[in-house]
C-alpha cells in the first residue's frame, strides 16, 4: 500500500491528466513546473482598487477614516514625547484603572513614561489580568483601515487579542495603500518567501453577529481598538521640545 | 457527521412549519442580502476582482499537486508538519494522535468546516478529550448537540430566547436574576466563560482559508478573535484544511480576500486576518511549539477531473446560501449534512454519494441567485443539473417523475400531437378551475397544489395564440 501523499499527489495529477510516464507528458509537467516557480517568485499584482492609490499624506487621513468606520478610535499626536500622555488620557476617558502592560518593544520602552508618573508600566507578555495591551505595529493598510503586526522576540501576539482594551501606536510613516505594499515591506524585512510565524491584520475591534445578526463588539478579542498615530517620522529622532 | 440527507424532503417540509425557525431566518433574507450589496457598491472594481479571484483559483486548482507539494515544502522548513489524508477516518485519527501526543485533555476549537466534515468532535470525544468550540454560534450549537446552520454563521436558526435557554440549562451557576434577555449579555457570558477555557487547552484546533505555496502559512479570516487565542496560547496548533485552499502568493491572497469579506458579511474587511506560518521561533515571546496541517482530499482529487471541477474554487463565504430562496425557507438543518444552500447541495452529493443526497440538487428553482453573488462565479445552477443528469442516468429519480418525464419527451418530439394534447389540456384546466381562474386541486400533481394556486390557462396555448397572432399580422 502506497501512503497517502503518493496517492493523493497522483490523484491529483490523473485528474489533471499528467498521469502517466510518457515523454509528452513528462515535457508537460516541466512546463508547469517552471509556470508554478515564475509564478511564486514573481508574486505579481493583480488589479488594486484606486482607492489608496494616494500620496502618502492622503493615505493617512484614509486609514484614519476607513479604521474610525470600523469602530477604532484614533488619536494624532506630533511625535513619540505625546504617546504616554495619550495612553493616559485613554485610560482616564473610559474609566480604567491606571496600569498597561507592553509590548518590550525597544520603540516603546524608549518612550519618555516618566511623563505620566501616575501610569503602572509593565513589559512582558500578556496574561488573563492585564486589562490594556499597548503594542507597535508593523504596516498599516489605507485601503481598509487595517493594521498589520507580526510576532517575534519583542512582540508575543497574545496582547493583540487577550486584554480587552488594545492601544497600538502607529508612526505616519507606517502606514500603506494596499495590502500589497505591506507585503513588501515584510519582504524586505524577513527575505522572499519568509514570514514571521504570526501575521495579524486587525481591523477594528473584535465583533461578533452570531446572536441574531446584531453586532456586538468584544466578541473573544478586545473591546476596544486605540490607535495612536505619530504624525513626524520618528527616525529622525526628534522631540516636540515640551 | 450522520447525514439526514435522505430525509431532505420531510426536513424541509418541517422547517417550513416552524415558527421559529421563520423568525429566525428573516435575519437572513434582509442583513446579509442588504450588507453585501452595499459592500459592492462601494467599491468600483468589484465586479473585476471577481474575474480576477476566478482566474487566481483556476490557474491554481490546474496545478494543484504542484502548488501543493510547494507548500509542504515551505512548512516544513519553517518547522511545521503536513499529515497527508485521503478521508475522514484518516483525518480523524491523525488528529487524535497528534493530541494524544501532546497528553491533550482540553482542546479549543476555532471554527471550521473541514471539522464538521471529518466529525472531529465526536471522535474527541469518544476518547476521552473535551474539545471546547470558541466561536460564539459553534460554543452556542455545541450545547445543543446541533450541527451549524449556516457555513459562517452557524447559530442563525436560533432566536434570542434559546440561547439565553441554553446558558441557563448548561452554566447552571447562573443566578436567576441574572438578566440574560439581550445580546450583549449573552456574548458577554460567552465571552467570560470561554476565557477559562482558552487559558487551559493543551492544543487549539483552527480551519484554514488559505495555505500559501509561497510561504507555507495558513490563514484565517474571522471577526472574534477566537482562532487567535485558539492558536497562540496552547502548545500545538493543528490546522484542518483540505486541498482546494492553496493558493500560490501574498498577492494572490490579497486579491481574494477582498471579495471573501464583501461577500460573505458585507464588511470590507474581516476584524482579523491570521496569517500562520510554522510554530513559534526560537526567542519568540510567544506562540505554539508545534504546527500541524491535516491536509484533508476526502474525494476533492478526483472531483478536480470531473465536472464539478469549477465547485473547487469555493472560499466558504456563504454568499449563495444567504441569496437562496430555498435556504430562506427551510434554513440549513433540512439540508440534512454539513454544507447547506446552493453550495451544499453541489458538494454534498460528491462527497457522501448522490444516492444519498440526491434530493438536494432537486431542491432549486434555478433562478440563478447564487451564481449572480458568487464571488468566485461558480456555475451553481449548472452543477445541479449534472447531478440531476446523473441521477436520471443511475436511475435514482422517482417512477412517478420518470415516467412523466418519458411521457413529455414522447409527446414534445411529436409535435402534432403535442399540439392536439396541449390543446384539449389547457381547455380542461380553464374548465376545472372554473370562474376563479385558479387550480387549487389537480390529480396527479398534489404536490404542487398542496402549497399553492396553479394559474389556469386562459383556454388557448401558445401554439394556437402565435398562430392567430401570424394569421392577423399576415392578413
Amino acid at each position: 500500500m502506497t501512503d497517502a501523499r503518493t496517492d493523493i499527489l497522483a490523484g491529483l495529477r490523473r485528474s489533471l491528466g499528467r498521469g502517466g510516464g510518457a515523454a509528452a507528458e513528462t515535457a508537460a509537467r516541466k512546463a508547469a513546473e517552471s509556470a508554478v516557480d515564475a509564478r511564486i517568485s514573481g508574486h505579481e499584482r493583480h488589479l488594486i482598487p484606486d482607492r489608496s492609490k494616494l500620496p502618502p499624506d492622503q493615505q493617512v487621513e484614509l486609514f484614519v477614516r476607513m479604521a474610525t468606520e470600523q469602530a477604532a478610535s484614533v488619536v494624532r499626536v506630533q511625535s513619540e514625547a505625546g504617546v504616554p500622555s495619550a495612553i493616559a488620557e485613554f485610560l482616564k476617558a473610559h474609566n480604567l484603572p491606571p496600569g498597561v502592560k507592553v509590548a518590550p518593544q525597544a520603540a516603546l520602552e524608549a518612550l519618555d513614561w516618566a511623563r505620566e508618573p501616575l501610569l503602572e508600566v509593565a513589559f512582558g507578555g500578556a496574561v488573563a489580568s492585564d486589562a490594556v495591551s499597548v503594542t507597535g505595529a508593523f504596516a498599516a493598510i489605507a485601503e481598509s483601515g487595517t493594521l498589520m503586526l507580526v510576532s517575534g522576540e519583542d512582540s508575543p501576539t497574545a496582547l493583540n487579542f487577550l486584554p480587552e482594551n488594545h492601544v497600538v501606536v502607529l508612526r505616519a510613516d507606517q502606514v500603506v495603500g494596499p495590502y500589497e505594499d505591506a507585503w513588501d515591506r515584510i519582504r524586505a524585512a524577513y527575505g522572499p518567501g519568509t514570514l514571521p510565524r504570526t501575521v495579524n491584520f486587525i481591523t477594528g475591534p473584535s465583533r461578533t453577529a452570531d446572536i441574531e445578526q446584531t453586532i456586538q463588539l468584544g466578541a473573544h478579542g478586545p473591546r476596544r481598538l486605540h490607535i495612536i498615530l505619530v504624525e513626524e517620522d520618528a527616525r529622525r529622532g526628534q522631540s516636540d521640545g515640551a | 457527521m450522520e447525514s439526514t440527507a435522505r430525509a431532505f424532503k420531510d426536513n424541509a417540509r418541517a422547517a417550513v412549519a416552524d415558527p421559529q425557525l421563520r423568525r429566525a431566518l428573516g435575519h437572513v433574507k434582509v442583513g446579509f442580502i442588504e450588507k453585501r450589496a452595499k459592500a459592492a457598491a462601494r467599491l468600483p472594481e468589484f465586479e473585476a476582482l471577481r474575474d480576477a479571484a476566478r482566474d487566481i483559483k483556476d490557474h491554481t486548482l490546474a496545478h494543484l499537486d504542484l502548488y501543493l507539494e510547494r507548500y509542504e515544502a515551505r512548512v516544513k522548513a519553517c518547522g511545521g508538519e503536513v499529515h497527508w489524508c485521503r478521508d475522514a477516518a484518516a483525518a480523524r485519527d491523525t488528529v487524535l494522535a497528534i493530541c494524544r501526543r501532546a497528553g491533550a485533555r482540553t482542546v479549543t476549537k476555532g471554527k471550521s468546516m473541514i471539522g464538521e466534515e471529518i466529525g472531529i468532535n465526536d471522535h474527541l470525544e469518544a476518547n476521552g478529550i473535551t474539545p471546547v468550540e470558541t466561536d460564539l454560534g459553534e460554543y452556542i450549537i455545541q450545547l445543543r448537540h446541533e450541527p451549524p446552520s449556516h457555513i459562517i454563521a452557524p447559530a442563525v436558526h436560533l432566536t434570542k430566547d434559546l440561547i439565553e435557554a441554553d446558558f441557563r440549562a448548561h452554566h447552571g451557576w447562573l443566578p436567576a436574576q441574572r438578566s440574560l434577555s439581550e445580546a450583549r449579555e449573552l456574548v458577554d457570558e460567552a465571552r467570560t466563560v470561554l476565557r477559562d477555557r482558552f487559558l487551559a487547552a493543551d492544543v487549539g484546533i483552527t480551519g484554514a482559508n488559505f495555505l500559501v505555496a509561497e510561504t507555507g502559512s495558513s490563514i484565517i479570516v474571522t471577526n472574534e478573535g477566537n482562532g487567535d487565542l485558539t492558536q497562540a496560547l496552547p502548545r500545538v496548533h493543528i490546522v484542518l484544511a483540505s486541498l482546494e485552499k492553496a493558493v500560490p502568493t501574498l498577492e494572490d491572497v490579497s486579491t481574494i480576500l477582498r471579495v471573501l469579506a464583501r461577500s460573505a458579511t458585507g464588511q470590507e474587511f474581516s476584524t482579523y486576518t491570521t496569517v500562520s506560518t510554522g510554530p513559534r521561533r526560537p526567542g519568540d515571546a510567544d506562540g505554539p511549539e508545534e504546527y500541524h496541517v491535516v491536509l484533508l482530499d476526502n474525494g476533492r482529487s478526483e472531483m478536480l477531473g470531473s465536472e464539478f471541477r469549477d465547485a473547487l474554487r469555493c472560499i466558504r463565504c456563504g454568499a449563495c446560501m444567504n441569496h437562496c430562496p430555498v435556504y430562506h425557507a427551510i434554513g440549513g438543518h433540512a439540508y440534512g449534512w454539513v454544507y447547506p444552500g446552493p453550495i451544499g447541495s453541489v458538494l454534498t452529493p460528491w462527497l457522501i454519494g448522490v444516492e444519498e443526497a440526491g434530493n438536494l440538487p432537486n431542491a432549486s428553482t434555478f433562478c440563478g441567485r447564487c451564481e449572480a453573488v458568487c464571488p468566485m462565479r461558480i456555475p451553481l445552477p449548472r452543477m445541479l443539473r449534472h447531478w440531476r443528469e446523473r441521477e436520471f442516468e443511475r436511475h435514482l429519480t422517482p417512477a412517478k417523475a420518470r415516467w412523466g418525464l418519458k411521457l413529455w419527451a414522447a409527446l414534445a418530439r411529436r409535435p402534432a400531437a403535442y399540439r392536439r394534447v396541449t390543446a384539449v389540456q389547457a381547455r380542461l384546466l380553464k374548465a376545472w378551475a372554473g370562474r376563479r381562474g385558479r387550480v387549487s386541486r389537480m390529480p396527479l400533481a398534489g404536490g404542487w397544489t398542496a402549497h399553492r394556486d396553479l394559474p389556469a390557462p386562459q383556454g388557448r396555448t401558445f401554439h394556437e395564440l402565435w398562430a392567430a397572432r401570424r394569421r392577423g399580422v399576415a392578413s
